[in-house]
């Protein structure tokens, strides 16, 4: 023991801490002194302002008629999406065919649809009762092929009124969705071509077909890359419902704030109001991106934090001696 | 005419053409139920891309090719050759296991849901059934601890071992090996060699593209040397490797030895 204490302690004295005089940033404090300052300002200004009429503004903000157009406008912006995801994987699995006439025809959906500005959009459909009242689906062309047979009759399966179903909900839906797919396309082509070819490779030595092999190992990958500009495009899809005044609905939030505001005069809190009502409503859609991006990174790192892969580390260390 | 019945794999005078380059120039080969062929040359000889004709991840553009007695990728009726439907390729290769040399691993899959995924998927067996048959392989390839990690928390050897219990997971007839250890650092090769050694002892029959002389001449019932698109030697491992009779060969083996 004696003996072998001079050994241990013979190793040379660590090296002093440093203890340096630290690098000084005058600007980052005159930045923060002038921030503080502005943002003392502004508070000020909220808070003085009687134009602002905040108990106005607490008092008609939640008004039945303002939580029935809330609803409407979440309940848009979901099944809108919904419907717009579901079309730009069906439009971006065409566009990467390699038949040309169905990559073609997608190319020209996405080049038509992104091209025409949403309110634009909204309007023409709302109005498509003036082009046909009647909507029927059948055989193509079948009353000049039974012309052609010398038949008097058609061949139709179902139909339905143009002014009963291009009015209202269904319209803006029906704009929206059309619209989203078009952008969702190029978001799911670009996360599908994110993938390493070797994984459909590997699917299929493995016998896999080409559909599953996109459901199961392509698709889940490409959800990474997929997901944050699709969180981008429902925030945007949120404040586009604004737009449904173009078809009209009326009973979706941004019309309802106004409207009362309108009746009232008071202008401003309303508009303060529908402020407020969009910050929370796309908060609580980032609350769910949050969810979804951690769902979909299992295996690429974020499932495992620095620490837990640290200790894991020194665990295999420790177990391999 | 149909394959030789004996043969696992046969090749008669096999060409691909990546557009205007030639990269295979008539290969002739036979493999025998349980037979291990090693498969050497420089880069760009065409060795890997003859792998991946074998289970037509690449088209042939002439010759025929025979796994187990049925031509890849045709039917041949009337004189006539027919390309297979995609499901039908797919059948053809349940038979056929092939090992990557990037592993391609599905990394948004554990090493058991990577192993399970085409037993419960492509043939329908039963999940509890293919999980159990799962374990038992990544035991065999020594990784029994490491079922439920995903790729990218296991070392490059170890994503190759469960890239091997993979493919065995389909019950192949055959395992194809495209350089599986040229992506990993020098001390992981050895455990994953050590396991395709297994294999090859339990009568698995495997080609094996790679620049492992040792393991070809330990392992390898016959050895092909390959360069720029065509079979330039063939033979017994040891004698191939000691006495090179091609001068291709000679100058190939004087530069790896």
């Amino acid at each position: 023991m004696a003996a072998e204490a001079p050994d241990t302690t013979a190793r040379p004295a660590p090296p002093e801490q440093i203890r340096a005089v630290p690098v000084r940033h005058p600007g980052r404090w005159v930045a923060a002194a002038v921030i503080a300052v502005l943002a003392a300002m502004f508070v000020h200004m909220l808070a003085t302002n009687p134009v602002f009429q905040w108990d106005f503004m607490l008092d008609n903000m939640f008004t039945p008629a303002v939580l029935r157009g809330a609803r409407t406008t979440l309940v848009m912006t979901v099944a809108a999406m919904v419907l717009g995801v579901l079309l730009g994987i069906v439009l971006a699995v065409m566009r990467l065919s390699p038949n040309p006439v169905v990559s073609g025809a997608a190319w020209t959906y996405i080049w038509f649809f992104r091209a025409i500005p949403r309110i634009v959009l909204l309007f023409f459909i709302a109005n498509l009762g003036a082009l046909y009242a009647r909507y029927e689906f059948g055989f193509p062309f079948d009353r000049q092929l039974m012309d052609l047979l010398g038949f008097q009759a058609d061949w139709r399966l179902f139909g339905f009124d143009g002014n009963e179903i291009f009015v209202g909900f269904t319209a803006g839906l029906l704009g929206l969705a059309l619209s989203e797919g078009a952008y969702m396309a190029e978001i799911v082509r670009a996360g599908i071509q994110s993938v390493d070819p070797g994984q459909a490779e590997a699917a299929h030595a493995l016998g896999m077909s080409r559909g599953r092999t996109m459901r199961r190992i392509v698709l889940p990958q490409a959800m990474r890359v997929i997901i944050p500009p699709t969180g981008n495009e429902t925030i945007a899809m949120l404040k586009d419902t604004s737009l449904l005044i173009a078809v009209p609905v009326t009973t979706e939030l941004n019309f309802q704030l106004r409207a009362i505001g309108s009746r009232t005069f008071q202008i401003i809190p309303m508009a303060v109001a529908s402020i407020l009502w969009y910050l929370a409503l796309t908060s609580l859609l980032m609350i769910g991106q949050y969810f979804l991006e951690k769902r979909f990174s299992r295996g690429f790192g974020a499932t495992e934090t620095r620490a837990q892969r640290a200790a894991r580390r020194a665990a295999d260390v420790g177990s391999q001696k | 005419m149909t394959g030789d019945g004996a043969a696992m794999v046969r090749a008669e005078g096999v060409r691909k053409s990546f557009g205007h380059v030639e990269v295979l120039k008539g290969i002739d080969l036979e493999v025998a139920p349980g037979e291990v062929v090693c498969v050497i040359g420089p880069s760009g000889s065409g060795k890997s891309t003859f792998l991946r004709c074998i289970n037509h991840l690449e088209k042939i553009d002439a010759g025929r090719l025979w796994v187990d007695g049925h031509l890849v990728g045709y039917r041949e009726r009337g004189g006539k050759l027919h390309e297979l439907r995609d499901r039908e390729v797919a059948a053809q290769r349940r038979d056929i296991g092939m090992v990557f040399q990037r592993f391609n691993l599905f990394p948004h899959m554990t090493a058991l849901e990577n192993v399970v995924e085409a037993p419960v998927g492509v043939k329908g067996v039963r999940r509890e059934e293919a999980r159990a048959r799962g374990v038992e392989l990544l035991e065999r390839v020594g990784l029994g601890e490491r079922v439920h990690n995903y790729p990218n928390q296991l070392s490059g050897g170890q994503q190759q071992r469960v890239a091997i219990a993979r493919a065995l997971a389909m019950e192949p007839k055959l395992m194809l090996f495209d350089e599986p250890t040229s992506a990993l650092d020098p001390e992981l090769v050895g455990e994953v060699l050590d396991v395709m050694r297994g294999l090859a002892e339990s009568g698995m029959t495997m080609v094996v593209v790679t620049h492992e002389m040792g393991f070809a001449r330990e392992v390898g019932d016959s050895l092909v040397f390959m360069d720029d698109g065509v079979v330039v030697e063939a033979g017994d491992p040891r004698r191939v490797l000691t006495d090179p009779q091609h001068p291709r060969t000679q100058a190939f083996l004087s530069k790896v030895l």
